[in-house]
């Protein structure tokens, strides 16, 4: 069994002008030690689910309704008692901004002694021993001096390695990171993934990671979602969606990036952007900016138009499109034709 | 242009946070009925009065310090019963009113002149001029409002002689206030002009080449309003009590031609003699006025604070 | 399945880059020596400190621009990329005026333009425009898009009636693919990537010739940020613009450049056309930038990694600011500030290594 299992999630925010629906029907799984990418764009709701995972989604929003079990045990129900076992402790998250996790008034050693001793009984001196050992784990320079510091005397990239040593502190089963390179230098960025990556992989830990940028997806994940306007619209193993994408979201999302494109060419760009969650397209939410939604005839196909597409499974990849057995076999016959 | 896509101002208004809002507030709505009615009376006091309190020829001696309808001796003709010198107390009521909003209104709108001025050219040159003002503005705000209203009316009087004070109170009393007060308007101004002018619209106005004075004028101040309403609803219930302080002591309006505070100090001898509705109900009067401002100063800046309000 | 993504090949994108590599004989804008640095002092009184017993002032400096030289040649999009804190921003504001420099001189068309007053200025504003990088704030929240639009027309064309301005207006609201319709909307009501087009109908609406955009599509989403690249070669291409595009996405630059400046720490390390640059990076720090690129490869290639931080521009290193992280640094690299030298292909380097033969 996964250690993680989310199944038909259902966030909704309360707003006046009724519930706006910020997850729809999101389902994955995450097993030990597995590293899982969730992709989409500002307002795809990735990082609304992350939050959701451990309860943490600010009034008004709630969960509406599905499961999130976490090691066999129901998270979404649960009262805020039982989720404090269980966040910090054995689902660990790193923020976009550090100073989100970091408080400026506080030494970083009296942070991560404090953090320890919430969830274990250990003394002081324990718990500043342990500290010391994962900033060295986080290859932190000096790391003794920096316990006595505070979060406004590091660096951009020294915080976000001291928030890896928090986010490790008891040694999770799942770390949930929120773009965690995103405010950071491409150099800094690629020494901050390779730490992650690395140390994931040594205490096999399992890794969420939520992010817009493609190129971080494909070289840290084994597996990936791809979310728009609140659902998952593909998943599967990372490799394979990024070489071969099926759903057309996820080929424009790939297609458009400079790096596909002859420098000075045009790009391959989507129309239109992504519809606001309180007014969402009938049918598939991606019709309106869809290349494939009108048939041979140039006329809109009407399942597009008015149904919901399920998941399809298509070689190791659920994809949610109505298309998708039309576009594989045709992919098929581009690339036949090419070898010919 | 078709007009179907694109809302109108009212439209804009009906579907407003504003609105959203206030109909979700009934202290917000029975603030803004209480004021509405008092600006009303204060406003139509000539018409709505019984009695013209300025006019001596309508003033009897005789029926001096009556108490109002309910208690035992009262004329039903003095609704609200009479003062010391026999006017009645629910006109001069009425027409103190009438003068403490004028001079209230009047001195924030002279605060809030001369306070976005000088706060906008702070905020938006710097520099020396930011100092310049600053410090201007620090130095008016070690003089209190009493001191400088001790300093002009001693000038005032000196010079032109009481009589003339007393007839010129009302624009007197404004300047007085205006001055004491400008630099709230001022400090409130800066911050937010400071915070304005390092967002890229405004860069992209000074590409454009607009001249400083437009940039100021035409982007900034159309973004710094909220704040500038909200402190102004604040300033207007200081500034009449301001006003009352100063008539309370004697340093504002005559009391041949009250407002709220000289009628209370007038009926203030005579709380001992048991006539205490001289002072009590214009006190009455002048705590609802400044409360209902209060209260919907508080609304509108929960409403207009973006750091609550989110989308 | 793979026949879905085109493979990139770096070579074949060095050839065509190379080709559209023109050497135009004045170039439209020149930057001179430039340096630029801002007081951390505060105000005169804040200045004073008392040290060992004597009352005395005390200046300190970020040192934003450190001695830039570049050309601008009409036409070509030059690039200017480099991490956060190594001044690129300071270069696009200084050059169009938000900032006076502290040294050198910007010339446009050989009239220098750094030392002239507001009104001096006005013909030239005219002539160049400035994209900024976010949308959500370089709109003016109480215009409407009309407003907006027709403000700079007024301005740089006062004898226009009211009609040809709204032509105007119009003609660029269709240019950046805004509906016409829209005018009396206010910025709120659109999303990023609209703005982002309004803002650039605004730099576009008294049709300059040169515009600055300082990262552009840094705040836009992965899809929005092609529509508005394309949209920039577009309007490049019909209105024959220069671009001067600050971006930290190297991937972009690969796409857009013609030339490319890496910066660090308020110098110039290296300037060379695109396809060069991406074909044979030769400073070290243009390398390690270059490795670290996120790409959608298979395999991960090994990133060179830099030792230690960027230092603070507050107290710049001696001889080469880069010696610290240099993986190449000798006693040389820490005495002697290094200088652009011209190597082939028309790339021009600022390291004592690649200069001695060592790199």
């Amino acid at each position: 069994m996964a250690l993680l299992e989310v199944n038909n999630l259902d966030v909704r925010f309360a707003l006046r002008g009724g519930d706006v629906r910020a997850l729809r029907d999101v389902c994955f799984t995450l097993d030990r030690g597995e590293r899982l990418g969730i992709v989409g764009e500002s307002g795809a709701g990735k990082s609304v689910a992350a939050f959701s995972l451990l309860n943490l989604i600010a009034k008004p929003g709630y969960i509406a309704g599905g499961s999130i079990i976490f090691d066999g045990k129901e998270l979404s129900g649960m009262k805020d008692r039982g989720l404090r076992r269980v966040r910090g402790n054995r689902i660990s998250m790193i923020f976009q901004d550090p100073m989100m996790t970091l408080n400026p008034v506080l030494s970083i050693g009296e942070q991560m002694v404090e953090s320890l001793k919430a969830h274990r009984r250990i003394s002081t001196r324990e718990a500043r021993a342990i500290a010391l050992h994962k900033l060295n784990q986080v290859q932190i320079p000096s790391p003794e001096t920096r316990l006595d510091q505070y979060p406004h005397e590091l660096s951009g990239g020294m915080r976000q390695r001291v928030i890896i040593a928090i986010a490790l502190l008891l040694d999770p089963d799942i770390i949930i990171a929120d773009e965690p390179t995103t405010a950071l230098d491409v150099t800094i960025q690629a020494e901050i993934m390779d730490l992650l990556l690395e140390l994931c992989d040594k205490h096999n830990v399992g890794l969420v990671l939520i992010t817009h940028d493609l190129g971080v997806v494909s070289q840290v994940t084994q597996r990936m979602l791809v979310m728009y306007a609140g659902r998952v619209i593909e998943q599967g193993p990372t490799r394979e969606i990024i070489n071969g994408p099926q759903h057309p979201y996820t080929q424009g999302l790939i297609n458009a990036l400079p790096q596909m494109a002859t420098p000075g060419s045009r790009l391959n760009q989507i129309p239109g952007s992504m519809p606001s969650l309180s007014n969402l397209p009938s049918g598939c939410a991606f019709h309106p900016r869809c290349g494939f939604v009108n048939d041979a005839n140039g006329a809109p196909r009407k399942a597009c138009l008015d149904k919901v597409p399920g998941f399809v499974d298509s070689g190791n990849c659920r994809v949610a499109c109505h298309m998708v057995a039309e576009l594989v076999n045709q992919q098929q016959r581009d690339s036949r034709e090419e070898v010919l | 242009m078709s007009d179907t896509i694109v809302p109108g101002r009212w439209a804009r208004f009906r579907d407003s946070y504003l609105l959203y809002s206030f109909k979700r507030d009934l202290i917000a709505q029975v603030s803004l009925v209480i004021f509405a009615l008092l600006i009303f009376a204060a406003v139509f006091a000539p018409w709505l009065a019984p009695a013209n309190p300025y006019d001596l020829a309508q003033i009897d001696i005789l029926a001096s310090e009556l108490p109002p309808f309910w208690i035992d001796g009262a004329d039903p003709a003095y609704l609200m019963g009479t003062d010391a010198q026999g006017r009645d107390l629910l006109s001069t009521i009425l027409y103190g009113a009438r003068v403490s909003l004028i001079i209230g209104f009047g001195a924030v709108l002279m605060q809030a002149v001369i306070g976005v001025s000088f706060g906008l050219m702070a905020g938006y040159l710097g520099g020396r001029v930011d100092a310049f003002l600053m410090r201007l503005a620090d130095i008016q705000l070690s003089f209190s409002t009493l001191m400088v209203a001790i300093i002009v009316g001693a000038l005032v009087k000196a010079i032109f002689g009481g009589a003339t004070f007393s007839e010129y109170a009302v624009p007197l009393l404004v300047l007085i206030i205006g001055l004491a007060e400008w630099p709230q308007y001022a400090r409130t101004v800066r911050a937010s002009v400071l915070a304005e002018r390092s967002k890229e619209y405004v860069d992209a106005a000074r590409v454009m080449g607009l001249k400083s004075r437009r940039i100021m004028f035409r982007h900034i101040l159309p973004n710094t309003l909220s704040p500038i309403f909200v402190i102004s609803t604040v300033q207007v219930a200081n500034a009449i009590i301001s006003e009352a302080a100063l008539s309370f002591l004697g340093l504002g309006m005559p009391e041949t031609h009250p407002s709220l505070g000289s009628l209370i100090k007038s009926g203030f001898d005579y709380i001992q003699s048991g006539s205490w509705w001289i002072t009590l109900i214009p006190g009455a009067v002048l705590v609802i006025l400044v409360l209902v401002i209060n209260l919907l100063g508080d609304w509108l800046r929960d409403v207009l604070n973006p750091r609550l309000y989110k989308g | 399945m793979t026949a879905a993504v085109s493979q990139h090949d770096p070579k074949a994108s060095a050839a065509t880059a190379g080709n559209r590599e023109q050497d135009t004989a004045a170039p439209l804008m020149e930057i001179r020596h430039l340096h630029k640095r801002f007081s951390l002092s505060g105000d005169f009184l804040e200045q004073l400190k008392f040290k060992s017993g004597k009352l005395i002032r005390e200046q300190e400096y970020v040192h934003a621009i450190n001695g830039i030289d570049l050309d601008i040649r009409r036409g070509e999009a030059l690039c200017v990329v480099g991490e956060s804190g190594c001044g690129k921003s300071t270069v696009a504001r200084t050059v169009m005026g938000l900032l006076a420099p502290s040294q050198g001189e910007i010339r446009y068309e050989g009239q220098r333009i750094d030392n002239l007053s507001t009104k001096e200025l006005l013909p030239y504003r005219r002539r160049m425009q400035m994209i900024f990088q976010n949308p959500y704030a370089s709109l003016n929240p109480r215009m409407t898009i009309q407003q907006t639009l027709e403000e700079p027309i007024r301005l740089h064309h006062p004898d226009w009636s009211k009609e040809r301005v709204r032509d105007q207006v119009r003609d660029v609201m269709d240019s950046v693919g805004i509906d016409s319709d829209w005018g009396p909307r206010f910025g709120h009501e659109f999303s990023g990537g609209q703005r982002q087009r309004i803002a650039i109908a605004r730099a576009l609406a008294v049709d300059p010739e040169f515009i600055v955009a300082d990262e552009p599509i840094s705040a836009l989403d992965v899809s929005i940020q092609a529509q508005v690249l394309n949209l920039m070669m577009e309007a490049q291409q019909q209105r024959n613009l220069t671009y001067l595009f600050i971006t930290h996405d190297l991937a972009v630059v690969e796409h857009f450049g013609t030339r490319v400046a890496v910066m660090y720490l308020g110098m110039v390390c290296e300037l060379a056309p695109t396809g060069t640059l991406f074909a044979k990076p030769r400073h070290p720090y243009t390398q390690a930038l270059l490795s670290a690129i996120p790409r959608l490869e298979d395999d991960r290639p090994q990133h060179i990694r830099l030792q230690g931080e960027v230092p603070t521009p507050v107290n710049l290193p001696s001889g080469c600011v880069f010696h610290g992280r240099c993986p190449h640094a000798n006693e040389r690299c820490r005495k002697e500030v290094p200088t652009l030298i011209d190597v082939e292909d028309g790339a021009r380097v600022a390291c004592h290594g690649v200069e001695e033969g060592r790199l």
